[in-house]
């Protein structure tokens, strides 16, 4: 016999289990939303914004970069024309490229940015992988503590400490006046607008990009690897050159990608500590179109850039792709 | 001494007094901060002997043998090796070897390079090295294998790989970390037999750390058991298992029944009164005992006799129980036998006759009984 409460309590179990089928529907319901428009959803936005804010400017670029400079508003011919007989014509003009390639100051300029980006990334490898080893070998708080110091930075703008540079590097500035303060100097050495200058910015500025793929990397290695390589008679100097290194190519090659490759379309650093003395393809970019107002030139400057900084990249992906496949 | 004396002691150089110990350890202790990792642990280990160090995890197994290996340095005492002290040598330079746990395979080399690399940094000329390479995999039985990587391969051949390239530098000692952990029972059992092949050939002295009371308990020559970062006792496989020191070492190496009591005497030897069982049990001669005395009875599973008659043997001690349960495994039978006071033994009775031809089922009245001298008497 059942009892009044038993049934209540029957009853009630019933409703549960209504509920959770009712529950699951929903859960269903909305899962499939999620699945079908919110996935598409959450991947159509960033690419949007990517081909409004990237992609089109690109091809205006692009298409400026093959028109004909023009005292007018805008400063270049239009690309494509309706002839007479209703036709739609399009007039490429690589007068541009040619120009660049013709006059050797761009060349010139393409290579020396190469040159500095290089230099620069050899040096925050070279300051940068000691660090990010000594990071990863650094204890509990201590670690957490020194990768917090080399992200710190970017907590101020990027423009401000570039600026603390020019007072550091001045003729009467910070490192000057120490350096005659202590006695080393009598006259003080001419720091500012130099190679030099934009090699201290650059480094500095970069080095972040540097130790992190590489603390990553280092982090991620296997101790006991090292230990395997002493105990078969591996000297600490050969354990490093035949185990460490190798094993942290790809941290060496991320870390070298992000600082050469906007180290080498840089502006603001040698503008600001090269002054006119440093040529590098930014800087000659803003001049075109800036103070030329020669848009067309500008553009295929823009785009040359981006072959020539494409190409590493390219290189990067196969890599990646070949030890992926390994 | 005499000959015959001298060949007993040849394969067993830990009975003969005067024998040199290839490896001293003396009174090592190693500290981490406040914890106490090892603590005064002497040992003499000979040439050519497969040692093993026994215990559960954070018994200090493994940092003795780190800084056999040089990766820790001791806080106090000495480590001897061939009669060198091994303090201020770096791992580098110790005549010793290591196959790790995870085996440390280097993942950038192939197999080959990997056993090349111990040659190749002690400047052996290439063509020597590249035959000294080829001869230890074709013992691995992985010369097909030399081309590959290291993540290309199956746990049983990375076993073989990381063995390959330890003992390619003949070291005078070959250090394992729990050498079989990783592999799946079949292959374990039958790399066992093929680690005690090869050290057999080499004639290298091993040292294996492992937490495996089997293991232990087939491969070694000696078993160190350690606990709490001391050596608990020393002795041959035999000796360990049939007579532990203390209780914790009795079960911890295979399964023992134990009745705790007083001793008391009769006539002309020693009984124990368990206060759970109405009669006293007899405890084995040849052990010193004193009247009143709180002892523990010890007797393994296998040394218990179970009959359905009354075997009326008076030199054995009979107990009378009831089946509880029992598991077949096969090769033998494990059954729990309840005696009176609730006190429940587990004994194993071989498999002599098939399954259907099982005598003893649940429920039986069954009389237990073993000879005395078989038992063991532990102190705490």
């Amino acid at each position: 016999m059942i009892k009044p409460t038993d049934s209540a309590l029957t009853a009630s179990r019933l409703n549960e289990s209504t509920k959770m089928i009712f529950h699951r529907r929903w859960v269903r319901v909305v899962d499939n939303f999620f699945q079908s428009r919110w996935k598409g959803l959450s991947v159509a936005i960033p690419y949007v914004w990517l081909v409004i804010f990237f992609l089109i400017p690109f091809f205006i670029v692009l298409k400026i970069s093959f028109a004909e400079s023009l005292i007018a508003s805008p400063p270049f011919s239009s690309l494509f024309e309706w002839s007479e007989d209703a036709a739609l014509k399009m007039t490429l003009i690589f007068d541009n490229f040619a120009y660049l390639w013709e006059d050797d100051l761009y060349v010139k300029t393409y290579l020396n940015s190469v040159k500095i980006s290089t230099i620069s990334t050899i040096l925050c490898l070279l300051i940068g992988y000691p660090m990010a080893y000594a990071i990863v070998r650094a204890s509990g708080t201590m670690k957490y503590l020194l990768l917090l110091m080399v992200i710190l930075p970017f907590w101020t703008s990027f423009l401000l400490r570039v600026y603390a540079w020019m007072g550091i590097l001045a003729d009467q500035g910070t490192l000057n006046s120490f350096l005659i303060w202590a006695g080393v100097i009598d006259q003080p050495i001419r720091m500012m607008y130099s190679e030099f200058a934009v090699y201290i910015g650059i480094v500095y500025s970069y080095l972040p990009f540097m130790i992190l793929p590489l603390y990553a990397n280092l982090e991620k290695l296997d101790l006991t690897l090292h230990e395997a390589a002493s105990d078969l008679g591996a000297h600490p100097i050969t354990v490093f050159f035949t185990v460490t290194l190798p094993l942290t190519i790809p941290g060496i090659i991320a870390g070298g990608l992000l600082v050469f490759i906007p180290a080498t379309g840089e502006f603001v650093i040698p503008d600001l500590l090269g002054g006119g003395n440093v040529l590098m393809i930014g800087r000659v970019l803003y001049d075109e179109f800036n103070s030329n107002h020669d848009w067309p030139v500008a553009a295929a400057v823009a785009i040359a850039l981006l072959i020539l900084l494409v190409i590493p990249m390219m290189l990067y992906q196969h890599a990646q792709s070949r030890q992926i496949n390994n | 001494m005499s000959t015959q004396e001298r060949d007993a002691f040849l394969d067993r150089p830990w009975k003969d007094s005067t024998a040199e110990p290839f490896i001293r350890i003396e009174g090592v202790t190693k500290r981490f901060g406040a914890f106490t990792a090892v603590e005064a642990v002497s040992l003499d280990i000979y040439k050519g002997e497969l040692f093993s160090l026994l215990g559960g995890s954070g018994c200090g197994k493994t940092t003795l043998l780190r800084m056999l290996a040089g990766f820790e340095e001791p806080t106090a005492g000495h480590i001897y090796i061939d009669g060198v002290d091994m303090v201020d040598v770096p791992a580098y330079a110790r005549p010793v070897n290591m196959m790790f746990q995870s085996y440390a395979l280097f993942p950038h080399m192939s197999v080959e390079d990997n056993v090349a690399y111990g040659l190749k940094r002690d400047g052996v000329p290439k063509a020597e090295t590249s035959q000294r390479v080829a001869d230890m995999l074709s013992m691995v039985e992985l010369l097909e294998l030399q081309k590959r990587k290291p993540h290309q391969l199956s746990g049983g051949q990375r076993q073989r790989v990381a063995l390959a390239r330890a003992l390619v530098k003949r070291p005078k000692l070959l250090l394992l970390d729990e050498p079989l952990a990783a592999l799946d029972k079949r292959l374990r059992e039958q790399t066992q037999f093929e680690l005690m092949n090869i050290q057999d050939q080499l004639g290298v002295t091993f040292i294996v750390v492992t937490h495996d009371q089997e293991e232990a308990m087939t491969l070694s020559t000696r078993i160190a058991v350690m606990d709490h970062g001391q050596i608990i006792q020393v002795g041959e496989p035999s000796e360990v298992y049939e007579r532990p020191q203390t209780k914790d070492i009795a079960n911890f190496i295979g399964t023992i029944n134990m009745f705790d009591g007083e001793v008391m005497s009769s006539n002309d030897s020693f009984l124990l009164r368990c206060p759970k069982i109405s009669k006293p049990l007899k405890l084995p001669s040849q052990t010193e005992l004193n009247i009143g005395q709180q002892v523990t009875l010890a007797i393994r599973p296998e040394k218990i006799k179970m009959t359905l008659e009354d075997p009326h043997d008076p030199s054995r001690i009979t107990l009378r129980g009831e089946v509880l349960e029992f598991a077949y495994m096969g090769n033998i039978s494990i059954y729990r036998v309840k005696i009176e006071g609730e006190v429940v033994l587990q004994i194993t009775i071989p498999n002599l006759d098939r399954m259907a031809e099982r005598k003893i089922e649940w429920d039986d009245q069954v009389f237990i009984s073993w000879h005395p001298d078989n038992s063991l008497v532990l102190r705490d």
